[in-house]
């Protein structure tokens, strides 16, 4: 349903955007990650055609968006950045107005404005000006809109920033309902979000995609990811060391803590062999009777890909410039 | 009614009513036909004049009262789009810029009509004092209008330049000014010390005042009605190019 085709922003002698591609498939939701000023808000601005890309292509169901735009508008819903509403309306004559720009006419408004303000609970505040709602709220009502006229292309930028928990979450239930049959590409900075709706991930970094694939596979790019972790307790830690180095699959060990609890971290020697060091560790522990009371095999923290993979980049470019 | 119309129409509606929804259009409309009344009852000597006549002590006030008061109608249409953020939701809807243009510039001039109808008292009271050219008011009227529509296009332009209704206020008002003085008399007389008359006549040609001075006497010639319309129709250009580009950089 999206395709991106070697997007180019440059924003005078400033690349903003530099060669990203990617393809969103119907069924599919794809979070998009990076640092501040990384340049996901730009990326976009340029697929849902607010603003001309320097160079490349973005095609919305095989609707080229500089060339066959308002086709390829009918298809998008969009939440952009800063959440904008007119604030001289009210939430329901907004709804509308966007509504009967979407091409919605009569009852079909009717109804739409209503099952969107049901879905995002904004049945309360429907004849209050925009003006005066909380900041919540306009992102609600903003996010509202986006849904309004059930697109089959979704683009939001940080959906849930500024959203209360409870909203956090209606939010990222409605965008797994809708992924299912929908092509969805959201930007966030919360990456559990994306562990829990995307079905993929993209890390972009000054303009460049540096991790693209499922949120398990940008996972198992930890540096941990794959490694034992045991913690036993009233055993020597060099006892711990010895006896876990002496596994055949084990690389290197790590240990922490005093000799009445140690956490032991063992590497495994082949990364694709961590499930039968995990079965490996366990064996030898109770061979040896230690006492331990968590056995588990990190799976990595998108936090730490994410950092890795974005901090040692700024610091290069920085250098670079 | 087909797409484009619909959405020119959706679009000129929500801006009507903005106007409506704040004190603003009240205020403006109170002012206008206060002013309106102060230039032709005190200044213009209306009763002085000795005919029932609207040209010189009405209609001769207005490129000087819509030189601040259109600026004034108009300064929000885009810059405040452009300051809140509105402008990425309505440019990425399944409209076109130029209804989104045309739907503004549309419903601001309709609301300057509106205004400008409200003066009808000094059509009575004219009608009352005497026999004046009927013919001659409506042109006038016409005239009127037309001009306000001519401002209001190049204040529209100058709002899409900038997010700051202040700026595009200041900038609307010295181009307005520039309109009026390259064929205003009391400019032209000076200039003609210095330049060839037929330069000064070309320059004069540029300016609202030779053409509205036209339908002010009742004269509606085919060439002022098209002066008008390109000075609307090259505005509203502008403006689409001034908001293409600043999306692009
Ligand atoms: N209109 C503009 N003119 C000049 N530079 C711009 C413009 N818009 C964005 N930029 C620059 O482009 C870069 C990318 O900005 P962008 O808003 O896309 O970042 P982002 O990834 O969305 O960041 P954030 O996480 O803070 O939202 C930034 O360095 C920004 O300063
Ligand atoms: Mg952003």
């Amino acid at each position: 349903m999206i395709h991106v085709e070697n997007l180019i922003k440059e924003f005078g002698p400033k690349r903003a955007v530099n060669g990203v591609s990617f393809t969103v498939k119907r069924g599919e939701i794809l979070g998009f990650l990076g640092p501040n000023g990384a340049g996901k808000s730009t990326t976009m601005r340029m697929i849902t055609g607010f603003i001309p890309p320097t160079s490349g292509a973005v095609r919305i169901a095989g609707f080229d968006i500089s060339e066959k735009p308002i086709e390829a508008k009918k298809l998008i819903g969009y939440l952009p950045e800063s959440a904008p509403c007119y604030s001289d309306m009210t939430v329901n004559g907004f709804l509308r107005f966007t509504a009967e720009l979407r091409g919605l006419r009569g009852a079909a408004i009717d109804s739409a404005v209503a099952n969107v303000a049901g879905l995002c609970f904004l049945e309360g505040v429907l004849h209050q000006s925009v003006d005066t709602l909380s900041k919540g709220y306009r992102h609600r009502t903003c996010f509202a809109q986006s849904i309004l006229h059930d697109p089959q292309v979704l683009v939001l930028d940080e959906p849930t920033d500024g959203l209360d928990p409870n909203q956090k979450h209606e939010v990222r239930q409605i965008i797994k309902r809708m992924g299912q049959t929908k092509a969805i590409i959201f930007s966030t900075h919360i990456l559990e979000e994306v562990e829990a709706c995307c079905t993929h991930a993209i890390i972009i970094d000054h303009g460049t995609v540096v991790a693209n694939g499922t949120p398990s596979e940008l996972k198992s790019r930890a540096d941990n990811a794959g490694s034992v972790s045991l913690r036993v307790h009233s055993i020597a830690a060099e006892t711990v060391r010895t006896r876990l180095n002496s596994l055949s699959l084990s690389g290197k060990v790590t240990l922490q803590g005093s000799d009445v609890t140690v956490t032991a971290r063992i590497f495994p020697r082949d990364r694709t062999l961590s499930g039968e060091l995990a079965r490996a560790v366990a064996d030898l522990a109770i061979k040896e009777g230690w006492r331990f009371d968590e056995l588990y095999t990190e799976e990595g923290r998108l936090d730490d890909v994410f950092r890795t993979i974005t901090l040692p980049n700024s610091v290069k470019s920085t250098s670079k410039d | 009614m087909n797409e484009s119309l619909r959405n020119i129409w959706t679009i000129l509606k929500r801006e009507l009513t903005g106007y409506f929804a704040s004190p603003v259009a009240y205020v403006f409309i109170v002012i206008f036909l206060l002013l309106n009344g102060f230039f032709t009852f005190m200044l213009g000597g209306f009763f002085e004049q000795g005919e029932a006549s609207l040209s010189r002590p009405f209609f001769n006030w207005h490129p000087w009262l819509y030189l601040f008061l259109v600026p004034a109608a108009g300064m929000r249409l885009w810059a405040e789009e452009r300051r809140v953020g509105t402008l990425e939701l309505l440019l990425t809807m399944p409209i076109t810029a130029w209804q989104a243009i045309v739907g503004k510039f549309l419903a601001c001039w309709t609301f300057l009509a509106l205004a400008l109808a409200l003066t009808f008292p000094v059509v009575i009271s004219v009608f009352y004092l005497g026999h004046p050219d009927g013919l001659a008011i409506i042109s006038g009227y016409i005239g009127s209008f037309l001009l306000a529509g001519a401002y209001l296009s190049v204040t529209l332009a100058t709002s899409a330049i900038t997010r700051n209704q202040v700026i595009s206020f200041i900038l609307s008002v010295v181009i307005c000014f520039f309109l009026i003085l390259a064929g205003w008399e009391p400019v032209t007389n000076l200039l003609v010390r210095w330049a060839h008359p037929d330069i000064v006549e070309l320059v004069a040609g540029f300016s609202v005042m030779p053409h509205f001075a036209n339908f002010q006497r009742g004269v509606v010639d085919f060439r002022d009605l098209l002066f008008f319309a390109s000075v609307i129709v090259f505005s509203l250009f502008s403006t689409s190019v001034i908001l293409r580009n600043l999306r692009g950089a």
